[in-house]
């Protein structure tokens, strides 16, 4: 018999009303109405402001419109939970049309675990109904094609092709008649086009 | 704090629930069909926001108080519920962000999509947070929330239960989960709980009522600890960033 540890609390699915413990506002409660958890960086914080949005569909080409996401990243300079940068935000998809979006600075590079640089990345994971245990994945930005060509971590995805699933497409133009470089990531759950999602 | 000291023990995927678990039907379609990609952890995963500390409301972890509308308390069961984080090592989660949910003492969510034709409370919300202290304690007082039908199986049953969100320290230890009461008999019929194959794992989700903690003439109390993922020791590793 191998040493046993204690085992980790099993997971669970967020369900459909996530959003009351984790963005009660958005839920439609009269609470902590000062929370933008889907703004990491209004002005004043240092680096390029970026938008980062789109669509988690499921296996039918269905939108997942009751879908929570979590993003978390470094700062301009590479640095994770620098001062006067968080890091980490939340967005409910819209109930209508499933889109999401966050307002954040384009990270830095990271370390790898032997040193090399990481491309500029960030972590993002979904948790909705009919989700047990949450998805981990990755956005990775097109406009940063050779850091890609050498992140290890794209690298160690075995299956060259489904590396593309992981890489934001910058859009055309500002959103919304702003001009911050705004990122398309959709999400597939399932099928063809499915996300590279992680185990780590 | 979350500084990156070091990798977690890989999780065990056959003990949490798979993502495709037909019974629960929502699960076919939002399950990758795809293996999993395995990924060395690296400091994105080995760190974690810190929250909370600072901007939580004295009544955030009061349910029974928090969303009063009408002058008087939420109605229902009086219940604290209380535990620890630790890890997998047994090591206290200090200071990281616990958040809950629930329904009402009627089963029904304070939320636009929620249809069920049982009553909202007017003093109730449903929604609550709190930090752990040093020893990985945390609590909170709300009502005990009631069962609720829901559009699975024409009508199965969720037993009651409260919804846990947990940081821990780090990315990789993040958890959402769902606690349920000790003698519940709707636990082994509900296809969500099914999607757990192990019963001591299952087991590990029901609270036990704790009468040496009981508040007399207040309130039940329940105990519910929770573990999270343990940093590995990682004693023979080269660790080119220095940690």
């Amino acid at each position: 018999m191998p040493v046993q540890y204690l085992k980790e609390t099993p997971s669970q699915t967020g369900g459909p009303y996530v959003h009351i413990g984790c963005l009660p506002h958005f839920a439609g409660l009269n609470l902590r109405t000062q929370e933008k958890l889907h703004v990491l960086a209004g002005g004043g914080v240092p680096g390029e402001q970026i938008r980062i949005e789109g669509v988690v569909w499921d296996g039918s080409g269905h939108p997942l419109r009751d879908v929570m996401l979590e993003l978390w990243q470094a700062d301009s300079t590479g640095a994770y939970n620098a001062p006067g940068f968080r890091g980490w935000g939340r967005v409910g998809a819209d109930p209508q049309t499933g889109l999401w979006g966050f307002e954040t600075i384009r990270p830095g590079a990271t370390p790898w675990i032997d040193s090399r640089p990481q491309a500029p990345h960030c972590s993002l994971l979904l948790f909705a109904r009919g989700i047990n245990i949450h998805l981990h994945t990755r956005v990775y930005f097109d406009d940063r094609p050779e850091a890609n060509a050498a992140d290890p971590a794209l690298l160690s995805i075995e299956l060259v092709n489904r590396r593309q699933t992981l890489i934001a497409t910058r859009q055309a133009g500002g959103q919304g008649g702003s001009d911050v470089p705004t990122f398309r990531f959709d999400v597939h759950l399932q099928g063809d086009k499915e996300t590279v999602f992680f185990d780590c | 704090m979350s500084s990156d000291t070091g990798e977690f023990a890989r999780r065990d995927r056959a003990w949490h629930p798979p993502a495709f678990t037909p019974p629960y039907k929502t699960s076919v379609l939002r399950s990758p069909g795809k293996a999993l990609v395995s990924l060395r952890q690296s400091i994105g995963e080995r760190t974690g926001p810190v929250l909370g500390h600072g901007d939580l409301d004295p009544l955030d972890n009061d349910l029974i108080r928090n969303y009063i509308t009408t002058g008087g308390e939420a109605i229902g069961e009086r219940i604290i519920v209380h535990g620890r984080v630790v890890d997998e090592m047994g090591r206290p989660v200090k200071g990281s962000l616990v958040e809950v949910w629930q329904a009402n003492a009627g089963g029904r969510y304070r939320h636009g999509n929620d249809h069920y034709l049982a009553p909202l409370d007017p003093n109730f919300g449903g929604c609550g947070r709190c930090v752990t202290d040093d020893d990985g304690r945390y609590f909170f007082r709300t009502i005990k929330p009631g069962p609720y039908p829901w559009m699975n199986h024409n009508s199965d049953w969720r037993p009651s239960h409260i919804h846990f969100s947990l940081f821990g320290n780090a990315f990789a230890q993040r958890l959402v989960t769902q606690m349920y009461f000790e003698g519940d008999p709707l636990i082994p019929l509900c296809p969500i709980i099914g999607t757990i194959r192990d019963k001591a794992a299952v087991d590990m989700l029901v609270a036990k009522l704790d009468m040496n903690e009981m508040v007399p003439f207040d309130s039940l109390v329940y105990r519910f600890d929770i573990v999270l993922r343990g940093r590995r020791s990682t004693f023979f590793e080269n660790r080119p960033e220095g940690n």
